[in-house]
C-alpha cells in the first residue's frame, strides 16, 4: 500500500464527491426551502447530459472547433435543465403547494416526475448505453500527475470549487441569496418583508437544475457513456450525501458528498469494489445514529 | 388611511373575525385590545394578506387591497412586526435589517435609516455581527421593529411588542413606538394584551371580544371606561 495508490484514492474519492455534492446542493437547497425531497432532481442531471450530447453532436457535424463544441453544448445543456427544473416546480409542486396538500402528496409527485422523465427519456431517446464523446484532453502540464489524478478527474474538481465559490457569493451576499435563507428559516416573515415566496422557489429550483446539469456533463465525459437511468443511482447517492451532511444545511450537502465519495473509494481501493455500496450506506446508518440530523445540520428544537 | 369594511375571516370552516368594521386615520397611533382568542393577530395577518378575508373590503389609502398577494401588500406600505417577533435566527443583525429593506433599492436612503435605527436602539448596533437568535427577547423586539421600520411603512401593524419582555423595557419600546410616530409621521396600529400601557400611549381604541369589535373610543375615554376597568385593565 503505497503512498501514491492512497493519494490516488483520495482524489479519486474527491472527484466522486464533486459528482455528488453538485447533485445534493439542488436536493438540499429545494429542501431548505419547501421541505421537499425532490427525487426527480437525479432526473435533471441525466437530462443535462442528454442535451449535452445532442447538441455537441450536431455541433460537431457542423464542424465547430472544439472549445466551441464545448462551451455552447454546456450552456444549452444547462439552460435547458434549468428550463425542465423549473416547468417541473410548476407543474408538479406548485399547484400541490397552492392547495395545501399534504407533504406526502408532494413527495409522490416527484417520485411520478422522476418515473415520467426517465420514461420519456427512454422513449424519446433509447433504452442503449450512448457513447459521450471525451472532451476533456490529457493536459501535457499535467502529464506528471496524472497517475493520481487524471486530467479530467483535474477539470471535474476545479469546475466543483468554482461552482462552489459562485454559489456561496450568491447565497452570503446577494440579495435574492438573503431572501433565500431568510424563506427557509421563517416562510410568513419573509413575506412580511416583501419576499415573492414563488419566485424564491422558482430560482431555487433553476439554481439546483444548472449545478446538476453542470455534474451530468462532467460524469458523462469523464466515464464516456450515458443512459436514461444514470440519474436514478446518481440521484439516490447524492440524497444519501445530503442527508448524511444535514438536509437544508448547503456546506453539510458538499462535506457529506466529500465524507461520502471518499468513503467509498477507499473502501472499493482497499477491500472491495463489490461492497461498495454496502459499506457506503452502511456508514450512512453509523453516522445517523449518532448524528440523526447529519454532520452539519440542526437539530430540530420544539418549543414546548 | 385605513378602513375595513365588515370583514370576515375563516380558518378553514371556523369563523375567526365576524364583520370587523375599523378605520386608521393618517398619522395616529391606534390600538386593540381585547382577551386571548379575540382574533387580534388575526385582523393584522388579515390586513397582511397573511389570511385573506372571505368577505369584506379592506381599503388602504382609498384602494382596495384584499385580493392582493401579501409581498404586493409590504410594497404599498403596510409592514408588520407579528407576534413573538419572529427574527430569522440564522441571519446576523445586520442581515435581519437587510432584509427589512428587500423592496428597496434607495442605497444612500437605506444607509440613512440604518443610522437611524442604530442611534434609536444602540444595542443593535454593538450586536450587528451576531446571529439574531442569540439576542435576548428584548432585543429581538427592538430589532424587530427596526426591520419593520427599515421597510420605511407608511403603517406600521405592532402585534404585542410587550410579550414576554421585563416592564422596563416594555416601557422603553413604547416610547419609541411614540418617537417613531412623532419623528416619522408613521401611522401606527397596535395590538396589544397590556391594555393600560396601550391605552396610554393610543390615540384612539377598539376593544375585542371573540371575533367583533365591541366598543371603540378615544385612548383616555377607554381606559377611563369602567367596563373596560373591569375586563382589560384589573382596576
Amino acid at each position: 500500500m503505497d503512498f501514491d495508490f492512497l493519494t490516488y484514492l483520495f482524489f479519486g474519492g474527491l472527484t466522486r464527491g464533486s459528482i455528488y455534492a453538485l447533485i445534493a446542493l439542488g436536493y438540499t437547497m429545494v429542501y431548505g426551502i419547501v421541505e421537499l425531497i425532490n427525487f426527480a432532481h437525479g432526473e435533471i442531471y441525466m437530462i443535462g447530459a442528454f442535451t449535452g450530447l445532442i447538441i455537441s453532436s450536431v455541433l460537431t457535424m457542423l464542424g465547430l472547433p472544439i472549445l466551441a463544441i464545448v462551451v455552447l453544448s454546456a450552456l444549452t445543456a444547462i439552460i435547458y435543465s434549468c428550463a425542465y427544473g423549473y416547468t417541473m416546480e410548476k407543474i408538479a409542486y406548485k399547484p400541490l403547494r397552492d392547495s395545501n396538500a399534504p407533504r406526502l402528496s408532494a413527495l409522490i409527485s416527484a417520485i411520478g416526475m422522476s418515473l415520467f422523465l426517465q420514461n420519456y427519456v427512454l422513449l424519446a431517446q433509447t433504452s442503449d448505453f450512448l457513447p459521450f464523446p471525451n472532451f476533456i484532453p490529457d493536459f501535457e502540464f499535467w502529464e506528471p500527475y496524472a497517475h493520481i489524478l487524471t486530467s479530467p478527474e483535474l477539470v471535474i474538481l476545479i469546475t466543483t470549487v468554482i461552482v462552489m465559490i459562485c454559489l456561496t457569493i450568491l447565497i452570503k451576499f446577494t440579495k435574492i441569496g438573503k431572501a433565500m435563507r431568510a424563506t427557509s428559516q421563517d416562510k410568513v416573515m419573509a413575506v412580511l418583508m416583501g419576499v415573492n415566496i414563488n419566485r424564491v422557489i422558482s430560482i431555487t429550483f433553476i439554481v439546483g437544475s444548472a449545478t446538476a446539469a453542470i455534474g451530468g456533463i462532467l460524469i458523462a465525459c469523464h466515464i464516456g457513456q450515458i443512459n436514461f437511468y444514470m440519474g436514478f443511482t446518481a440521484g439516490i447517492k447524492a440524497f444519501v450525501a445530503a442527508v448524511l451532511g444535514g438536509i437544508g444545511s448547503i456546506p453539510g450537502a458538499v462535506l457529506g458528498s466529500f465524507v461520502l465519495g471518499l468513503t467509498e473509494s477507499f473502501f472499493a481501493g482497499y477491500f472491495s469494489s463489490d461492497y461498495e455500496d454496502v459499506f457506503a450506506f452502511l456508514f450512512l446508518v453509523l453516522i445517523l445514529i449518532f448524528r440523526p440530523s447529519g454532520i452539519l445540520g440542526r437539530a430540530e428544537t420544539k418549543k414546548v | 388611511m385605513l378602513k375595513l369594511k365588515n370583514i370576515q375571516t375563516f380558518y378553514g370552516n371556523i369563523q375567526v373575525l365576524k364583520d370587523i368594521n375599523m378605520e386608521v386615520k393618517q398619522g395616529e397611533i391606534i390600538t386593540l385590545i381585547g382577551a386571548n382568542g379575540a382574533g387580534k393577530s388575526t385582523i393584522l395577518m388579515t390586513i397582511s394578506g397573511i389570511v385573506p378575508p372571505r368577505k369584506g373590503d379592506i381599503l388602504f389609502q382609498g384602494n382596495p387591497i384584499q385580493n392582493i398577494n401579501p409581498d404586493k401588500i409590504v410594497a404599498l406600505g403596510i409592514s408588520q412586526v407579528p407576534e413573538g417577533r419572529r427574527i430569522f435566527p440564522y441571519l446576523t443583525v445586520m442581515e435581519n435589517l437587510d432584509m427589512g429593506t428587500f423592496l428597496r433599492n434607495d442605497v444612500f436612503e437605506i444607509k440613512k435609516d440604518m443610522d437611524y435605527v442604530f442611534q434609536l436602539f444602540p444595542i443593535l448596533s454593538e450586536r450587528r455581527n451576531q446571529p439574531g437568535g442569540t439576542l435576548s427577547g428584548g432585543e429581538q423586539q427592538m430589532l424587530a421593529i427596526s426591520r419593520a421600520i427599515m421597510a420605511r411603512p407608511k403603517l406600521l401593524l405592532l402585534d404585542e411588542p410587550s410579550l414576554g419582555l421585563a416592564p422596563i423595557i416594555t416601557t422603553q419600546i413604547f416610547n419609541i413606538i411614540k418617537k417613531i410616530n412623532r419623528e416619522n409621521n408613521t401611522t401606527i396600529f397596535l395590538v396589544e394584551q397590556n391594555a393600560s400601557l396601550a391605552l396610554k400611549v393610543a390615540d384612539r381604541g377598539y376593544v375585542m371580544e371573540t371575533g367583533e369589535i365591541i366598543m371603540t373610543d378615544t385612548g383616555d375615554n377607554l381606559f377611563n371606561n369602567k367596563d373596560v376597568k373591569k375586563a382589560y385593565l384589573g382596576i
